[in-house]
């Protein structure tokens, strides 16, 4: 009786052996680079009450806008206010806003996703037709039918874009979910008379998990963006609290004389949507076996 | 007259080389055989050879000449390893072409087959649209394919899979090369398909004089159709040389491992006969229907129509088939995975079909994909004690259950510490193992067997076999052993029931069946197994 | 071509079943919309305008006073027969409104689609067939970057540029294509090209994605097995192979400009549905938002089974069997 000993890792996917996530991810300069600007984001938002340098509201009527100088980095708006500061407690405003929404809309998105794909049967029709109809609607008009139901503000703005964003973990959960289903180490547990929940626990999430972090990534940025029109449209984040969509609207009368204005809160949006696609854009090839293979295949030269 | 010379043929992706200092001489009109398991590199190599190597990273060094021809003496030789782009194009369709595996991937389903012929036609041999067209009609009736004139303009989608193959063919001799390389062209196919396209090449081979490399894992079929046979281990050559002298005495120790393990139908042979034992699994007039959706709507398959069958305690019940025989169906019925139309299934005399979740204990189930059949997510040691801990078996407590998973794995010949390695640490044999191991954690009644080795390595495949044979004896377990190979049927069967379309065509003893077929589809399965003598030998 | 119409007849009548069931979900969804209202929708509306009277009259007007399956199916009769009700702000009927304003956002979309396609698809084919290379990066980070701009910071941005600094184009203003065909171009270049950027960015990912799928299957590889030249490997194979995708990704981008160009219209006071809608939250105009909302849904549904339409042309898997 042999014993059969060697782990020889079969076939050419794993040639050069198989690298830790960690190593891959940080192989690759623009994941490190927008990871890091998002972690700077995130710090300077949670940190924004205490590193602010002004009150948000501080109104100067003589010093309105000044170009950015020492005493204001980002300068100041027609009433005189330190965009900086501005700029500053409104990211952190919109990063709570986004987070709420996106987490509401995953954790409803994917629960209903992952039954509705491993349920498969009428549950999974039906939950589809549902999903079918609000992707029917755009996701702004959508958002803004919600806010003109409840008055404006910062809780319909979480509301309205995490609700408005659901369908998208639905389906992409759910095309995970049937996916798995479908293998045989799924079907080796049914017929072995594992209970369902066990099933879903422990075979279905862990698996669909990959999927479902790029989208989580990828829904922040527009999470990011949609509240940013929000508050562009006056929809959004209410006045007197900054906002960068709020500060850019304000920021068309002025278009000519304080580019600041504009530039900066413009700016803000751009730099984080833009941190949170890239993340998810890198979280992606690595997540995706395919792609995972030819990086790998690549790294190894 | 050599046609390809391949001299020190290295392939190395990134910094691994993968096929080590290759050589191999492809004769005028001779078929070569590339013959290796799974990691070999014979595809590689034989792409590489022919300039057709497109992996990122991958550098190929050496030298691989194509001479000139039986068509055109008068050509200059290339080497195809270091040939430009424009060089390579030139030869390829032209004067090598190819046939690769899968048929249902390999051809473009937005056009016509005919289009797929022509545009070859049109690059390499300037023919106009209306003398190619008439040229890929010739080419679809010398493939074999009926009405060719209509199937010209036919889509791939509209023809099976034995016919896609024909007509991929086609494609690759439309402008009478003088070397075709197919990669495993036979391998996805049923095995009455397999044999009509073996012969059809060696028929076609023989009219037009084409050289042919045939690559494989199957010994058998190669068998069928070289005249020379390569054997690659790891990128290495291991032997070479005319192939009644290599099947007949083979000179390395891999090579004889390899014969060894091919499975063959042998007279006598088979396992140890029970005396009859009492019935386990009785099913009676079997009837599963589903219905699939398709973009223009809705459509019933017939799966399994009236299949009736008894399983001795202590024996395996092969049911055999090919693709669309419902064989998988049945398993999935009795597993619980689909429900059945009609009919009745019962184990030990208790009712298999209505079972309870408890119940599903007494049958456990051992998939053919090695590689999806464990959660990727999991270690082998969770993966194993599911079972355990679901139906709470092998004691209470966590340390109880780590015994009892190291003792299952050292039933299935793996050492103990597997259980916290991964799934992808482990080779496909080994990840088999583990299935069948977790299997056995249910201390099962039955064992079913789906395709369990179809995806291993004939050299692996014969030790999994083996196993399972002598697990057999030592537990008597019960086995419902689901193949399309009527060899390893043979060897592990007592009893064999034989599926066409759904519908039990034969059923008799192993002895008998094998001895004395009585169904024509039977007889033609028979037939269709590759014989242990090759062809060129006989 | 080969074409069985039976064939295709039964897939077009799956999907207009299955349309006619998302038809139906988008109105309960829309009929929703009104009865959510925490308070009364109706006073909401008339805000400072209120008096016992108007109210009487709005509600009445409106049919909130009747039971809700009453309304319901007095919704969905009028709703099929194209009267949406009137507007609370001006009494004017919700239709004659919509109808007004939707030629100009028709027209913004389909310029920003045409600007999308012609910088998606050369750009998502030629960075899919290097993939990996420092070309396909470099398209890959812009692509980011369109992606992840606000659109209306583009369009303040466009105007900063090509309005005020250099003078070339309008910064608002529209006049309809049929009265001034020059000038409805000036004025809609700069709202459609920050529409086209943006949604070029977005089809540039998926086409690539597309693309790339095609390039590495099995197909393609006998293609270039044949000794076929290259051209004609990506033209007959690999782009024909993504033409079905691409037709998808296109079909679900003309929905997501249909109801992004709020902001867009907001920036340029275009006076399409986008601003009307905008408008119509700010008042409390139930019925209006009601109303854009059915018909952006229903032009969604309706570019849907046209992309479905093509698709039974263009795959032959569908169209024969």
């Amino acid at each position: 009786m042999t014993i059969d000993q060697t782990p020889v890792p079969v076939a050419a996917e794993h040639a050069g052996g198989r690298m830790s996530t960690w190593r891959l991810l940080l192989s690759n300069p623009i994941s490190v680079v927008s990871g890091a600007v998002l972690v700077l984001i995130v710090a300077a938002s949670v940190l924004a009450p205490w590193i602010a340098p002004y009150g948000v509201n501080e109104i100067d009527v003589a010093g309105a806008l000044a170009p950015p100088s020492g005493a204001h980095w980002f300068g100041t708006d027609e009433l005189g206010r330190d965009v900086f500061s501005r700029v500053l407690v409104a990211g952190s405003t919109s990063l709570s806003i986004a987070a709420v929404a996106v987490l509401f809309a995953l954790v409803v998105g994917v629960s209903l996703g992952a039954v509705a794909g491993y349920r498969g049967g009428w549950v999974d029709a039906a939950l589809m037709r549902v999903v079918d109809v609000m992707f029917a609607f755009p996701v702004l008009l959508l958002a803004l039918a919600i806010v003109a139901i409840f008055q404006p503000g910062q809780l319909t703005t979480m509301i309205a874009i995490g609700v408005v964003y659901t369908p998208i973990f639905a389906r992409v959960a759910r095309a995970s979910a049937l996916s798995v289903r479908t293998s045989p180490f799924v079907q080796v547990s049914q017929t072995m008379g594992t209970p369902a929940a066990w099933i879903l626990f422990r075979h279905v999430l862990p698996n669909i998990a990959g999927p479902v972090v790029v989208q989580t990534s990828l829904s922040l940025a527009f999470a990011i963006l949609s509240e940013a029109a929000l508050s562009f449209l006056g929809l959004g984040i209410q006045p007197p609290a900054p906002s960068w969509g709020g500060m850019l609207f304000t920021a068309q009368g002025f278009l000519t004389q304080a580019w600041w204005m504009s530039v900066f809160p413009g700016a803000a949006i751009f730099v984080t949507a833009l941190a949170f696609n890239l993340v998810g854009d890198g979280l992606r090839d690595i997540l995706d076996p395919r792609q995972r293979t030819l990086i790998e295949a690549r790294r190894t030269r | 007259m050599t046609l390809l010379t391949v001299r020190d043929l290295r392939v190395a992706v990134g910094p691994r080389e993968i096929v080590h200092g290759v050589d191999v001489a492809v004769e005028r009109e001779q078929t070569l055989g590339i013959v290796g398991e799974s990691g070999s590199g014979k595809t590689l190599t034989a792409l590489a050879a022919t300039g057709l190597l497109d992996v990122p990273g991958a550098r190929v060094s050496g030298s691989s000449l194509l001479g000139p021809g039986a068509r055109d003496e008068g050509a200059a030789t290339l080497d195809l390893a270091t040939a430009s782009a424009s060089q390579l194009r030139r030869v390829h369709g032209s004067r090598v072409g190819f046939v690769f595996q899968d048929p249902s991937t390999s051809l473009n389903p937005y056009l016509t087959i005919g289009r797929q012929i022509t545009e070859s036609l049109e690059t390499h041999r300037r023919l106009g649209r209306h003398a190619a067209r008439l040229r890929a009609i010739e080419l679809l009736e010398a493939v074999g394919l009926p009405n060719p004139d209509e199937r010209v303009d036919a889509y791939p989608h509209q023809f099976s899979g034995g016919q896609r193959q024909r007509a991929m063919i086609a494609i690759a001799l439309s402008c009478d090369p003088d070397l075709l390389i197919a990669d495993e062209p036979t391998t996805a196919l049923d095995v009455t398909t397999q044999a009509q396209i073996l012969s059809l090449v060696r028929d076609l081979q023989r009219e037009r004089g084409t050289a042919v490399v045939w690559i494989s894992h199957d010994l058998g079929v190669i068998g069928q159709v070289a005249d020379d046979v390569l054997v690659l281990r790891d990128g290495r050559a291991v032997e070479q040389g005319p192939i009644g002298a290599l099947y007949a005495a083979p000179a390395h120790a891999y090579t004889r491992e390899l014969l060894a393990a091919r499975p063959r139908i042998v007279a006598g042979a088979g396992p140890q006969p029970r005396p009859d034992g009492p019935p386990l699994l009785e099913v009676g007039g079997l009837d599963v229907r589903f219905t699939i959706g398709t973009p223009t709507g809705r459509r019933t398959v017939h799966a399994v129509d009236d299949v009736s069958f008894t399983v001795r305690r202590g024996t395996t019940l092969a049911l055999v088939g090919e693709s669309g025989s419902g064989k998988s169906t049945i398993a999935n019925a009795l597993t619980g995975l689909v429900p059945p139309h009609r009919g009745s299934a019962t184990l030990g005399g208790s009712d298999l079909l209505r079972a309870r979740r408890r119940d599903r204990r007494r049958i456990a189930m051992v998939f053919q994909d090695p590689f999806a059949s464990l959660d990727p997510r999991r270690s082998v040691g969770d993966a194993i004690a599911e079972p355990l801990r679901v139906h709470r078996l092998g004691g209470t407590g966590a340390a109880a259950r780590e015994r009892r998973v190291a003792e299952l794995l050292e039933l299935v010949d793996l050492p103990a510490a597997f259980a916290e390695r991964f799934p992808h640490e482990l080779s496909g044999g080994q990840r088999q193992r583990v299935s069948i191991a977790r299997a056995l954690a249910l201390e099962p009644e039955l064992i079913i067997l789906d395709e369990a080795t179809a995806s291993l390595d004939v050299s692996v495949q014969a030790r999994v076999l083996g196993l399972l044979r002598r697990l057999q004896d030592e537990q008597h377990l019960t086995y419902l052993f689901i193949a399309h190979d009527l060899a390893i049927v043979q060897q592990m069967s007592h009893d064999v029931v034989v599926l066409q379309n759904g519908r039990v065509v034969e059923a008799a003893p192993a002895a008998e069946l094998f001895a004395a077929p009585r169904d024509p589809y039977t007889v033609r399965l028979l037939e269709a197994v590759p014989p242990e003598q090759p062809r060129a030998a006989r | 071509m080969r074409i069985q119409p039976a064939r295709i007849a039964r897939f077009l009548g799956v999907r207009l079943l299955s349309s006619a069931i998302v038809l139906f979900g988008v109105l309960v969804v829309v009929f929703a919309l009104i009865q959510l209202v925490p308070g009364d929708p109706v006073r909401l509306a008339l805000g400072t305008r209120y008096t016992p009277e108007a109210y009487e009259a709005l509600r009445a007007a409106s049919g909130l006073d009747r039971p809700l399956w009453e309304q319901f199916l007095g919704y969905l009769g009028s709703a099929v027969t194209g009267d949406l009700g009137v507007s609370f702000r001006n009494g004017q009927p919700v239709t004659t409104t919509l109808l007004e304003r939707l030629p100009a956002t028709v027209s913004l979309a389909v310029v920003g689609l045409l600007i999308a396609l012609v910088i998606a698809i050369p750009a998502g084919i030629w960075s899919a067939l290097r993939e990996g290379r420092a070309s396909d990066l470099i398209v890959r980070l812009t692509s980011q970057f369109g992606v992840s701009i606000p659109d209306f910071w583009l369009g303040m941005l466009l105007i900063s540029l090509f309005s005020v600094t250099l003078g070339w184009l309008p910064a608002s203003g529209y006049v309809p294509l049929t009265d001034d065909p020059v000038r409805w171009l000036r004025q809609v270049t700069l709202p459609a090209l920050t529409v086209g950027l943006v949604a070029g960015a977005i089809m540039t990912r998926y086409i690539r994605a597309a693309v790339i799928d095609v390039a590495s299957s099995g197909y393609v590889r006998t293609a270039v097995s044949k000794g076929l030249p290259p051209r004609v490997v990506t033209g007959r194979h690999i782009v024909r192979g993504a033409l079905v995708p691409v037709l998808t990704i296109a079909g679900i981008q003309l929905a997501t400009i249909l109801g992004g160009v709020v902001v867009v219209e907001v920036v340029f006071a275009w006076p399409g549905l986008g601003r009307l809608v905008y408008e119509a939250v700010a008042a409390r105009d139930y019925p209006l938002i009601q109303g854009a909302v059915l018909l952006v849904a229903v032009m969604f549904i309706v570019v849907n089974l046209v992309v479905d339409a093509l698709y039974a042309v263009a795959d032959p898997r569908i169209r024969v069997s």
